[in-house]
């Protein structure tokens, strides 16, 4: 029983995430309700599809309500009267602060609207056997070459003993055109899970405490969204200043460090931890790279481009470098990258000046569909 | 009894036994326990376990789980209309809730059995409605999710457009009359020298014979008179394909299940709170159980600023009802007498209060029930006013306390469930084919956007082009679509 509404709810956030059925997207509404937390009262965000139907305009109609007041008085706005069983709404909720409460899940799915995956090539062993079709089910139509013969019998069977035809003297079982059953497949949905992503970035003195966060705001919320669309999606996590080392989620998301900067350890460090664990052939290999632009040395710089080019690039489905602006960093490796690789095709370049930038380069980076 | 616990039963068993001594009269009724997740799932798909696959019971389904994971929301009871009834009791309720759901769906099922308004409802719903399950997922087999779904929408679309009382006529084909007028043709006033060239009498018998043909021609006008079923119309007499056709059938049949449901939804619960807490504080509970009872009703009559409730409402109304028939309150003489005093305290005596709730719930519906039995002194009582939207002061402000505004605002909302009606006035509109709708308009506007939309719709069912002949800002007009181009024309 239960898979059925799953089913339907399943349909229904598709169409309101957009995947399908565009035609409707102008009807959904992205309603609300009012809710509570412990003290505090929240928005639960409730989309809501319509059905267009002749219906009357909203404003011009009034109705019949309850209650003390003087004719001319004002109403508060409140929601409407509650359903059958007259549950508990909160009241009155002009009275408190309104905390804006989002599901992550649903806020990755809303910035997904505007985002195209990143397309997953089909390498490696797991992924092949993954996508096959199995021939597990049972469906009404089909080819004759996949006809069930028992089950079509069987079926035959059924409907001559419920219709009292069935005679067992003389067992005869002929199926009709409804008794006929098929083999049919069902398509492994499992989504694919030979992809890591490899996140660097930079902690080094000249990126200050507002650059880091842009960071890390960016890089949390493509980590939401990519995993919310594949389900175990590796990531690995590297911070760099002038010595690059690998740590867990929780610290690159948390960590102040301070010193110089050698993009290039980060690069090797990367490298290593693909070669080690990452054969190209078999993974999807997607490493994000977030600092200042402002490198120690011209030399470095020039490791840094000679690995890309030997080594990180050609693994790399697409290598994303996103550059923060910052008022003491030169800003200048971004514009080295543009001078040495120029559209390239799998490295994409972002520039993200300020906060309100954020957004444009998660469209940067993952709007293209690589 | 499956799904139920011994001891839950036992309960069952006893206020069924209850309620048939009062007088209540229900088919056999089965009761079933589920917890929050299956009940939520059973009122997505409006109390039928099985339907058809649609994203609509998906959106359903996710606002009840939701606002029921923020204690926004919880549903007690769920009761289907059926021989045997259904009902679902939620699973973690106590013992006084669960009394009190149990004896309010014994009330409902009593309605349902004898309302006049359900007797042409199909008894056996639960087996249709999955039949409509299993038709519209053999033709998702064969057409592809994408495009039964989009035409189910088309057809959900014009859901309301249908006539709730078209199950209860039966037109008998008024014969054509025999005698009928001779069609007359009108001449020119002329002196009778002249008459032979201003009124020549070829062109007269020309004139005679193209009114004859007209008058054939509306004869056979289809419809002959404007039609309120839209569906079932279009049923009969759009070009669809057979499997568009079913699908067509399937929404309309479901529509006309639920209207009785919207067209008693105060008496239907008004009945069923009278009579649970009738049952519970008379019979059922101990007296350690009643505070609890009374906070429970107590917060299913929350009374709102904007919005009647229409358990409280028709729960009063009945109450009133009783009371007044008991003392005698009602008729001529009541009628007539003008002394606040003598009135309050009119006393006759005839206790025939009882007989008359059972009488009312069998012969009216919602708007007969308010329009019968609303008194000034019940509007005043329950502090009722109407109110609306002020584009003045932009803010919604109360109107009006007056009875009469009051009265006419709730049969207003109440008529057609407060949906704008719709005919169908010609299928053959300026002989192009072209369906010709008509809005009577009673003072409100329809939505545009919503409007095209919808009459889209209806291009994609009746496959020319559509038109209603509606009111905008108090002109007349002529909303017009082909399919891909909509206009607004003078009317």
């Amino acid at each position: 029983m239960a898979e059925k509404i799953r089913r339907d709810q399943g349909r229904f956030r598709e169409i309101v995430r957009g995947t399908v059925r565009k035609n409707l997207k102008k009807y959904i509404s992205r309603g609300e309700m009012i809710g509570q937390q412990g003290k505090k009262q929240v928005r639960i965000p409730m989309p809501q599809i319509d059905i267009p139907n002749f219906r009357f305009g909203q404003r011009e109609q009034g109705g019949v309500g309850q209650g003390e007041g003087e004719e001319g008085q004002p109403l508060s706005p409140g929601e409407e009267g509650d359903g059958p069983g007259g549950g508990k709404a909160g009241k009155d909720p002009s009275e408190h602060e309104l905390d804006v409460e989002v599901e992550l899940e649903e806020l990755a799915q809303i910035l997904g609207e505007e985002l195209e995956l990143p397309k997953i090539l089909p390498k490696g062993q797991r992924r092949i056997r993954a996508a096959s079709d199995k021939y597990t089910g049972i469906a009404r139509i089909g080819p004759e070459s996949l006809r069930h013969f028992r089950r079509t019998y069987r079926e035959a069977l059924k409907r001559q003993i419920a219709s009292g035809v069935y005679d067992p003297q003389r067992p005869m079982v002929i199926p009709f055109k409804e008794d006929l059953r098929y083999r049919s497949w069902k398509e492994d949905v499992q989504p694919q899970s030979n992809a890591v992503i490899v996140y660097m970035m930079d902690v080094s003195g000249s990126m200050g405490e507002e650059q880091k966060e842009i960071v890390r705001i960016e890089s949390f919320w493509i980590d939401a969204w990519l995993r919310s669309q594949y389900k175990g999606i590796e990531s690995r996590y590297i911070i760099h200043d002038a010595d690059a080392r690998e740590v867990d989620r929780e610290t690159f998301f948390r960590t102040k460090e301070s010193g110089g900067t050698l993009i290039s350890s980060a690069y090797r460090l990367c490298l290593q931890i693909l070669t080690k664990d990452y054969p190209a052939d078999e993974w999807n290999i997607y490493p994000f790279h977030f600092s200042d632009g402002d490198n120690w040395s011209p030399d470095d710089t020039r490791k840094c481009l000679k690995l890309l080019e030997d080594e990180l690039l050609p693994r790399a489905n697409v290598f994303c470098y996103g550059q923060v602006y910052s008022p003491y960093g030169s800003g200048r490796f971004l514009k080295d990258l543009r001078g040495h690789f120029d559209d390239h095709e799998t490295l994409i370049l972002s520039e993200i000046r300020n906060r309100d930038a954020i957004i444009g380069s998660i469209k940067d980076f993952l709007g293209k569909g690589k | 009894m499956l799904g139920l616990p011994r001891y839950m039963y036992r309960i069952v068993e006893e206020i069924e036994r209850h309620a048939k001594e009062v007088g209540l009269d229900f088919y056999t009724t089965i009761f079933e326990m589920v917890p929050y997740d299956t009940m939520n799932e059973i009122a997505a798909y409006q109390g039928f376990p099985t339907r058809y696959p649609h994203w609509r019971f998906g959106m359903q389904y996710e606002r009840l789980s939701k606002s029921y994971t923020y204690g926004l929301h919880k549903i007690y009871e769920m009761v289907i209309n059926n021989d045997p009834c259904y009902a679902y009791l939620l699973e973690g309720n106590s013992l006084v809730d669960q009394k009190m759901v149990i004896a309010h769906v014994f009330a409902h099922c009593d309605f349902f059995k004898n309302n006049q308004w359900f007797a042409a409802t199909n008894r056996k719903m639960i087996d249709e409605m999955a039949n409509h399950g299993a038709r519209i997922r053999r033709s998702i087999e064969r057409r592809g999710l994408e495009n039964v779904e989009r035409f189910l929408d088309v057809c959900l679309s014009i859901d309301n457009l249908i006539d709730v009382h078209s199950p209860f006529i039966r037109r008998e084909r008024i014969e054509s009359d025999a005698d009928e007028e001779p069609v007359q043709v009108s001449r020119i006033e002329a002196k009778p020298y002249m008459e032979e060239y201003v009124n020549p009498p070829q062109v007269l018998e020309a004139e005679r014979k193209r009114r004859e043909a007209e008058r054939e021609h509306a004869k056979q006008k289809l419809p002959a008179q404007p039609v309120k079923d839209v569906m079932g119309f279009l049923v009969e007499h759009a070009p669809l394909e057979p499997y568009e056709r079913n699908l067509l059938e399937m929404v309309r049949e479901e529509a006309y299940y639920f209207a009785p449901q919207g067209q008693t939804k105060i008496m239907n619960e008004g009945w069923a709170s009278f009579w649970h807490s009738r049952l519970l504080t008379g019979r059922v509970l101990s007296a350690a159980e009643i505070v609890d009872f009374a906070d429970n009703h107590s917060m299913t009559m929350q009374t709102s600023p904007q919005k009647l409730n229409p358990y409280k409402l028709g729960l009063d109304l009945f109450r009133d009802i009783e009371d007044r028939w008991n003392r005698g309150a009602f008729g001529r003489e009541y009628e007539d007498c003008d002394d606040i005093v003598a009135r309050e305290s009119w006393n006759r005596q005839l206790d025939l209060g009882l007989g008359k709730i059972f009488e009312v719930r069998r012969i009216y519906n919602d708007i007969t029930f308010i329009d019968e039995f609303l008194t000034p002194e019940f509007a005043a009582r329950q502090m009722m006013y109407t109110f609306g939207y002020n584009p003045k002061t932009s803010r919604w402000e109360i109107f009006s306390r007056q009875f009469e505004a009051i009265k006419a605002q709730i049969l207003r909302d109440l008529t057609n469930f407060g949906q704008p009606e719709i005919y169908v006035e010609d299928a053959n509109h300026k002989n192009r084919g072209e369906l010709m709708l008509k809005h009577t308009h009673a003072g409100v506007d329809l939505q545009p956007d919503y409007g095209q939309a919808t009459l889209a719709n209806l291009v994609r069912i009746w496959r020319r082009p559509v038109n209603l002949r509606t009111v905008v800002g108090d002109k007349r007009r002529i909303w017009h679509h082909d399919g891909t181009e909509f206009k607004e024309l003078p009317g």
